[in-house]
This record gives structure tokens, C-alpha cells and sequence, in this order.
């Protein structure tokens, strides 16, 4: 019942009516009266910011407590005016002005800033300055250079998704303390990436004593070379990185393969030859929705990538490792450019929206003409 | 016609031997890359925790048993002021880490509980209700939330510091707990409406025709059933807090610094003293370490939620 009894419609009529009108009107007037007090004072304070009124407001706190006092005017009206359906709607209310007020605004208000001058270190403030950023950001190398990095490390993804999957089928093997093993294959996921930056990027690569050096000095390689060259730095950002993230997507992968049906895993155990035709022809292909969910996810969090970078190389040598979001942030913090870096996180934002929105398409239909 | 015989069981004495090594091969090989691995996910945190107790001797010769082939110091910990015998001891530079750790913990903790707070009432509501608005039904709904979870930090960071600037939320600990519920809520509406998706509706049926409301049915009947699922959203909120650093480093300066940027800002200095650094990772990393062996079931849980069906 709770399923399918429509809010919407004319099937709630019958509760509608059941409102006394006077406490639907008093629901009205809240909500008309948080409106009302939210507009005026961001009308006073947009006002006075402006310079036309002097009310001496020191920030704009009163607007955050008049939004505050807006949404708690809304949730009583509407939970007043609509009986049963404002009891509902006060569900997702919360989360839903909470996200408006912290990601859909900052994200409009991000844009606004996007085009114009502002500058934090300069005294004249910030000034509208129209696709001057857009054409600067064009003929930025190092912005091009970051995007293109960004390619590399989306596309290794796939190497952290095979590895993962490596593991995973490890892990639903018959083995013994099957527990153990997987508490300790998930322990890098739970590290903080800065921790691993050092633990790892600064003092475990250390070229004069850091134990990997060593190794492969020992092995027999010649002053080896680790964040100095383009390729090599890059590759073990990566590697950091899939070390934090893969038991992540192993996780997930086990999950799936444990969720198979019971005859499909008996298939699957025979050893031999045909194991390895069994995985190919049976195991995979069951598992790619989650192979797919997995992948995105992973994905989408990778193109977030830059505790690493930033703690470990700066996006040094010669912009190398950069990623779009350490490259934004030394933006940033070295210029305190912040319209031309909101410029750049926007277009990259576009960018990311139609690639994702794009792949998954591909992906939906490709996994329709497959089952 | 017994040499046939004898042939056939030897070669099937021998198809039934091989099979049985390949057998023992496939076991060993499985234990062997189990160890590999469990080698890569372990050393560089057993790196980490042996290189507090080293002296710069014992670092620059690469030293990596304690007893064996160095003798283990309390060197990084009574930088930290947490050795034994500066335990007790004032110390500064435990204060300082004191704070962090507790500032860390106070906005992990709050902006989890404040987006499972959040997160699972608008999960529960758009598991079983019908919303419409303007022309947003659930699906729609479902992902406005969890489109949230494309936007990448940076394209929120810099408004967020022209934005906090003018409301002087800038290095408070309100402004940045509002951040981090901002950035774990899709994740736990994700978890969270997975959770009540699989909760049957005749439970909540039930708890109408006893006359409970869609509030009550919640709190009294869904609410309990759920709290695993909970526990798990709330888990790994806190897990992904506690590692923020990005947003942490551009809006924090002195009062709401959190652990990850003051691991950050040791590393940067010249002449870094490695046991030092390595005790401060090392008790960094402790806590989630510790909730990574001991809560791992809900981590699981978590992780998988809506992604396995």
C-alpha cells in the first residue's frame, strides 16, 4: 500500500480534503512567510553589500540563518497544508534543501565567478570579464597537459579492474582463514591517501634508502630513476593510487562472484584447462554488470585524484603527473587565481558530465544486445 | 588381455596422479599469490610502523628487522610526546597533534551522523513513496542526489572559499562539517536506499493498518531493521572524512585543521626527521586500521551495497 498510494493525482484527493482548511491557510502563510523573510534579507544584504544602504553588516551570516529559518518555515507549512503528503515529502526535504543550498548554489555561484577576473591577491576585486578565461584556458598547455594525464590514469583503471579481479577470484577459491585474508587485502583502502603519499611516495621510494630503490639496485638496475622521469613518475602515482583503491573494487567483484548461482561456481572450480575456458565462457560474462558498476564507480573517483599528487610531486617533473584537480589547486594556491581556476574546474566538470553520461549510454546499450 | 588392463590402470593410476599434482600445484600456486599480495598490502604499513623506532643510522642503511638487524628506539614517538616516558611529560607538539586528532574526529563523526540523519530519511522516503515535483519524479530525484557524487571537490572548492570567506565560515569547524556531510551524502542515500529497498512493504503495511504513521512506521518499525545498514553507511562516511584532504587544505588555516593536513604540512619541511613523520602516519592511519580489522564486516556491507543484485 505504502508503494503505491500515489502522492500525486487525483488519488490523494480524498486525503487533501481532510485538512481543516484553517490549518491549511496557516501552512500557506508559513511558507509564503519563510519566503518572505529569506527575500528581504538577502534583498538588505545584497543591498547593503552593494553599497546603496549602510546597515553595517559585518558578513553575510544573517542570509545562512534566514535560509535556516526558510527551510524550517517550509518543512511546518507544507507538513501543515498537505496532511499526509507533507508528511512524506518531509522525508527527502532535508536532504533535498541541504543540497541545494550546499551543491546546487555553490555550483551557480561558481559559474558566476568563472568569468569574471577575480583574483584573490589583487586589490581591485573581482571584475566581469566575458570568455577571456575560456580563451586563456584554450591556450593553457599545462591545463591540456593535466586532461591528457587524466586519460592515462581513467585508462588505468582497467589495469587496477583486472588486477582486483585477480584477487577476487583469490579470495572465493576454497581457501583456509578466508577472513584474514581479506581484512588484510582491504587495510590499504582504509588509509588516508596524504598518509600514503608519505608512507609510501616519500619514504619508501626514497632514492638514497628507501627500500624499493634498494631492491632494484640490487636487482642490478643503475641509479634508478623514480619521480624524475615523466613516464616512471607517473606510473607510480598510479600505482599509489590503485594501492589505496583496489581493494575497493576487489571488494566488489567478490561480492559478485559470491552472488553467482551455485552450479555456475561448481562449474567454474574445475581445475585445470578448463578453468580457464570455464572463466572466460561462463564466470565473466556473468560478472560484467558488475564488472561495469565497479569500473564506473572507480572511474569517477579517479578523476577526483590529487592527494597524491599534490603531497607526493607537486605534478612535478614538468607537469607529468599533474591531474585537472592539482593543477587547479596550485592555481590557486600559488596565484590565487580564483575566476580562471573556477573556469577551469567548470569546463572540466562539462567535460567529465558528457564523458560519464556518454559511456554510460554505450555501456546500457551495449549490455542490452548482449542479454 | 591382462597387459591391456594393466596398462589401463596405469595410465589411469597416472591420469588420477596428475591431476592430483596439478591439484597440489593449483593449492600452492593460490597460497603463493595470496601471500604476494597480502606482502603488498602489509609491508609499507609494517615499513611505516618499524621506521618510528629507527635511528638515522638504522634508516639509511635500510634496516628492517627491529632486534635483528637494528635496536628499536622510541625515537618518532617521543618526538610526538607519546613514549613512554614522555607520556606523562608537556609537550607541545602532542597538543598540536591532540588537536588535529580531535578535530578529525569531531567533523568525521559529525558529518556522518548528520548525513546518515539525512541521507536515510530521503532514501526511506523515495524507496516507498511516490514523490512528484514540478517534473521530478524519483527516478529524477534519486539523481539529483546521486549525480552529487560526479562533481569533483575542485569544482566546489574555490566558490566554497569565496563563499565561507564572505560568511566567515573559513577554518570553522561548522563550515567544514557541512562540506564533508555534503560530500558523503550520496554515498549513504546510495547504501541507505538499498537497505530499504529490500526491507518488504508489508512491514510498512502492517504498521499503517496499526495505525502508525509514515514517521512512526519508520522510527519504530524500519528504523531497527535497517541500523546494520545504517552502521555501514555511517562506517564508511567516517572512513572518507577522515581522509578528506583537499577540502581541508584550501578552507582550514589554524582552528579546524584536520589530521590530513598535518601530515601534509610535515612532509613539506626540509630535513624531514623520518621517525617523526613515520609516527605521525602511523597514527594517522591507527584508528582506521583498527576499524578496518575489527568493523570489516560493515565496510563490506557498505561497499557493495546496490552494486550486487
Amino acid at each position: 500500500m505504502a508503494n503505491t498510494a500515489s502522492v500525486d493525482g487525483h488519488m490523494i484527493e480524498g486525503q487533501t480534503a481532510r485538512v481543516p482548511t484553517r490549518r491549511r491557510t496557516t501552512g500557506r502563510v508559513l511558507i509564503w512567510l519563510g519566503i518572505a523573510i529569506f527575500a528581504i534579507v538577502l534583498l538588505l544584504q545584497t543591498l547593503s553589500a552593494a553599497g546603496v544602504v549602510a546597515l553595517g553588516f559585518e558578513n553575510w551570516r544573517p542570509t545562512l540563518y534566514a535560509y535556516g529559518v526558510f527551510s524550517v518555515l517550509l518543512c511546518t507549512g507544507i507538513v501543515l497544508s498537505r496532511g499526509e503528503r507533507g508528511w512524506r515529502a518531509l522525508f527527502i526535504l532535508p536532504a533535498a534543501l541541504f543540497t541545494v543550498a550546499m551543491a546546487i548554489f555553490p555550483t551557480l555561484f561558481g559559474l558566476s565567478i568563472a568569468f569574471t577576473d577575480w583574483n584573490l591577491a589583487s586589490a581591485t576585486g573581482q571584475k566581469f570579464n566575458g570568455i577571456d578565461n575560456l580563451v586563456q584556458l584554450v591556450h593553457d598547455p599545462f591545463y591540456l597537459n593535466a586532461l591528457l594525464n587524466m586519460i592515462f590514469y581513467v585508462c588505468a583503471v582497467l589495469f587496477e579492474y583486472a588486477i582486483a579481479f585477480c584477487l577476487a577470484l583469490l579470495l572465493n577459491a576454497e581457501i583456509k582463514a578466508r577472513k584474514f585474508w581479506r581484512v588484510t587485502f582491504l587495510l590499504p583502502f582504509m588509509l588516508s591517501p596524504v598518509a600514503v603519499s608519505w608512507m609510501v611516495g616519500k619514504s619508501m621510494l626514497e632514492t638514497r634508502f628507501g627500500p624499493i630503490p634498494r631492491f632494484v639496485r640490487w636487482v642490478g638496475v643503475q641509479s634508478p630513476s623514480f619521480f624524475g622521469d615523466p613516464i616512471w613518475a607517473k606510473l607510480w602515482i598510479e600505482a599509489m593510487d590503485a594501492w589505496v583503491s583496489i581493494p575497493f573494487v576487489m571488494i566488489l567483484l567478490l561480492a559478485g562472484l559470491q552472488a553467482l548461482p551455485k552450479e555456475v561456481q561448481e562449474a567454474a572450480k574445475v581445475d585445470g584447462a578448463g578453468a580457464w575456458q570455464g572463466f572466460w565462457q561462463i564466470t565473466f560474462p556473468l560478472m560484467l554488470p558488475v564488472s561495469v558498476t565497479a569500473i564506473v564507480i572507480r572511474m569517477i573517483f579517479k578523476l577526483k585524484l590529487a592527494d597524491i599528487v599534490i603531497n607526493v610531486t607537486s605534478g612535478g617533473p614538468g607537469g607529468a603527473t599533474d591531474t585537472v584537480s592539482s593543477f587547479i589547486y596550485r592555481e590557486y594556491r600559488d596565484r590565487s587565481n580564483v575566476g580562471y581556476g573556477t573556469m577551469l574546474a567548470m569546463v572540466y566538470l562539462v567535460i567529465i558530465a558528457v564523458l560519464v553520461t556518454v559511456f554510460l549510454n554505450f555501456v546500457s546499450k551495449r549490455m542490452q544486445r548482449m542479454t | 588381455m591382462t597387459a591391456t588392463a594393466l596398462t589401463a590402470d596405469m595410465v589411469d593410476a597416472r591420469k588420477v596422479a596428475r591431476r592430483h599434482t596439478r591439484f597440489i600445484l593449483g593449492r600452492v600456486g593460490i597460497y603463493v599469490a595470496l601471500v604476494v599480495w597480502a606482502f603488498v598490502s602489509l609491508f609499507p604499513i609494517y615499513w611505516t610502523i618499524t621506521t618510528t623506532m629507527k635511528v638515522a643510522k638504522d634508516v639509511q642503511l635500510g634496516h628492517m628487522v627491529p632486534w635483528v638487524d637494528f635496536t628499536p628506539s622510541w625515537l618518532g614517538w617521543r618526538d610526538l610526546g607519546l613514549s613512554p616516558d614522555t607520556i606523562g611529560t608537556t609537550s607541545t607538539v602532542r597538543n598540536e597533534f591532540v588537536l588535529r586528532f580531535t578535530n578529525s574526529v569531531v567533523m568525521g563523526v559529525g558529518a556522518s551522523l548528520l548525513a546518515v540523519l539525512i541521507g536515510s530519511l530521503a532514501a526511506y522516503g523515495l524507496s516507498r513513496f511516490q514523490y512528484k515535483f514540478l517534473w521530478m519524479r524519483n527516478r529524477d530525484i534519486s539523481f539529483f542526489f546521486l549525480s552529487q557524487l560526479i562533481l569533483p571537490p575542485v569544482v566546489l572548492a574555490l566558490p566554497f572559499l569565496v563563499l565561507y570567506k564572505e560568511l566567515a565560515l573559513l577554518d570553522t569547524h561548522f563550515g567544514l562539517t557541512m562540506l564533508y556531510t555534503l560530500t558523503v551524502l550520496p554515498i549513504v542515500i546510495w547504501i541507505m536506499k538499498d537497505q530499504f529497498d529490500t526491507i518488504p512493504t508489508e512491514l510498512d503495511e502492517a504498521a499503517q493498518v496499526d495505525g502508525l504513521g509514515p514517521w512512526g512506521t519508520f522510527f519504530r518499525i524500519i528504523l531497527p531493521i535497517a541500523l546494520p545498514g545504517m552502521v555501514a553507511a555511517f562506517i564508511l562516511s567516517l572512513i572518507l572524512c577522515w581522509n578528506e584532504y583537499f577540502f581541508a587544505a584550501l578552507l582550514t588555516s589554524t582552528d579546524a585543521k584536520t589530521l590530513p593536513v598535518l601530515v601534509a604540512s610535515q612532509t613539506g619541511s626540509q630535513g624531514i626527521n623520518w621517525w617523526t613523520m613515520a609516527a605521525v602516519s602511523t597514527a594517522a592511519i591507527a584508528p582506521l586500521v583498527v576499524i578496518g580489522v575489527i568493523l570489516e564486516r560493515y565496510i563490506v556491507k557498505g561497499l557493495t551495497a546496490g552494486s550486487v543484485k
